[in-house]
């Protein structure tokens, strides 16, 4: 008998036994709907799976009577727009900064500081002041997500430009290079994937900041939409609007992983287990 | 005028005296092979070369002037690991030194310098036998090929000296031979001042023109940090030297050290 930590799937199997709890939570959920449905047919906590289906395809296809808008894309557009500007905006002021410290003693010690404090600040707490601020608009929801993860980049970013071996930095300089060439051809390409990786990571602190602005203040958008028919109990909207964030947000993280191994393939040579 | 002078070099770490008494002049050309055992100085001595560690005391002079106390393109490098960038391919690293010179505002060459830099580099790595490997990245190299990889980015700079930190230490005995054979012929061809630290007496013998031994010369057990090791034998090695081997030259000299007896 081989020892349990070398005992490894085969590719089929993994799949099937990647699959196994997905279905065991389907089943557990149908059980217990239909038992609901079977004494209560009009129970709205967990509705059928026929009658989540039928929702979310009615608000994907029908256009809303007052707006003449389709619920699920307006939604889907708005939270997303966002979504991604905070992400966007936070990634690139983090990679500056990031850069910056790492690669920059004097403006470490002025900086570094000042993000470690920052970043300690609960985010949360002062979006009254983001409203109060910037309105209840874009702006307010966009600069949320990005003081709430900015920070995490740019000390996860400056961890790793400390971690470059000094050897690539003397190698450089011995090479001719002045500050400003090194930051640009061995920093900056070097925490470029990092950078990647340690977005994946924040992608859900920026899915709930974004939810909670839109939950507080918005007037469409994924959390919006959730919030607002919580009123009714509508599960039937609530369940299908989870999972179709939970699957636009394993869409993003896919495609910034698959990003960076086809972009960084120098990266992810010490990768084990490629599953 | 002597490329490199010491006078009465010293480096102290706080309390801790690593390297004394360094006083030596190298002219440009030679060969230097430095010896000795673990933790003695070497690699400090060598990064005071590099201008990334400064001297203590003394004077470190590169031709006349104190050396400064930054790395620069005057002196290259080649370390045991982590010497070529990994996210560079094979041409990429080695096109690295032009690139810097011929773009300071980017540190990057499009269009004819690109292409006059690229064919250049393809020369240099032509030299290393690394050609059939130009577009590989350093993690699919083999260790020797990454090291004959950092020879090559090294050598674009044409520097004056070659500073070089158990550059083989990490590799077979079969490619050892190899790269020995390498870092000599581009010695020669080039007309570097190499000083290369090394583990394997063989090694030095086989290489050098001049032969350091580091080891302390005075010894307190009772503060074994109050006194820094030094360059205890200052060998000129002659051909006739090298092919007879070690243990003869050794005799004939009448070594007869710590260091000797570690590393033989």
């Amino acid at each position: 008998m081989k020892r349990m930590i070398n005992l490894a799937p085969s590719r089929g199997g993994r799949w099937l036994l990647g699959l196994l709890p997905f279905l065991i939570i389907a089943m557990v959920y149908f059980s217990l709907s239909s038992a609901r449905l079977a004494e209560n047919p009009n129970d709205r906590l967990l509705p059928a799976p026929a009658t989540m289906a039928d929702t979310f395809w009615s608000m994907a296809s029908e256009e809303n009577v007052r707006t003449g808008q389709i619920l699920l894309w307006a939604d889907t557009l708005s939270s997303l727009e966002r979504l991604l500007a905070g992400v966007a905006i936070s990634a690139l002021i983090g990679l500056t900064i990031g850069i910056i410290n790492g690669g920059v003693p004097m403006l470490r010690a002025k900086l570094s500081p000042l993000v470690t404090v920052l970043s300690l600040i609960p985010p949360m707490a002062i979006l009254p002041i983001l409203f109060i601020a910037f309105g209840t608009g874009e702006m307010a929801k966009i600069a949320l997500i990005v003081i709430g993860i900015t920070p995490f980049l740019i000390r996860d970013l400056q961890g790793e430009a400390l971690r470059l071996p000094d050897e690539q930095l003397i190698k450089a300089q011995t090479l001719g290079g002045n500050s400003w060439q090194i930051l640009c051809r061995v920093l900056l390409p070097q925490l470029t994937p990092r950078l990647l990786a340690s977005t994946r990571l924040a992608l859900g602190s920026a899915w709930l900041f974004l939810i909670a602005a839109e939950a507080i203040a918005a007037q469409e958008g994924l959390g919006y939409r959730i919030f607002l028919v919580r009123r009714y109990l509508s599960m039937d909207v609530i369940l299908p609007y989870v999972a179709w964030i939970t699957l636009l947000a394993f869409l993003l993280d896919q495609a910034l992983a698959w990003t960076s191994r086809l972009a960084f393939p120098w990266y992810h040579a010490n990768e084990g287990d490629k599953s | 005028m002597s490329l490199l002078e010491a006078k009465r070099l010293e480096k102290h770490y706080g309390d801790q005296v690593v390297l004394e008494r360094l006083n030596f002049r190298v002219e440009p050309g030679e060969f230097v092979t430095l010896v000795g055992a673990s933790g003695c100085g070497k690699t400090t001595f060598l990064k005071m070369l590099l201008g990334t560690e400064r001297s203590s005391k003394g004077e470190l002079l590169l031709d006349g002037k104190p050396i400064p106390n930054e790395p620069g393109p005057d002196r290259g490098v080649v370390f045991q690991k982590y010497s070529v960038f990994p996210h560079l391919t094979v041409l990429g690293n080695v096109m690295f030194a032009e690139e810097m010179r011929h773009s300071r505002l980017f540190g990057k060459a499009f269009g004819g310098t690109r292409r006059a830099a690229a064919d250049k580099a393809r020369e240099r790595i032509a030299e290393v036998g690394l050609d059939h490997a130009l577009d590989k990245y350093p993690h699919e190299l083999s260790g020797g090929m990454q090291q004959r990889l950092a020879i090559a980015q090294a050598l674009m700079m044409k520097p004056r000296i070659l500073l070089l930190d158990e550059p083989f230490g990490a590799l077979d005995p079969g490619i050892r031979v190899d790269m020995h054979e390498l870092v000599t012929r581009l010695w020669q061809e080039q007309q570097l001042t190499i000083f290369m630290i090394t583990h394997d007496l063989k090694e030095a013998f086989a290489l050098g023109t001049r032969l350091w031994v580091f080891d302390k010369l005075r010894h307190d057990p009772q503060a074994p940090q109050a006194y820094g090791a030094t360059i205890t034998y200052d060998l000129p090695i002659d051909a006739r030297q090298r092919q007879e081997g070690v243990p003869a030259t050794f005799a004939e000299s009448g070594i007869k050290t710590l260091t000797q007896e570690t590393l033989l």
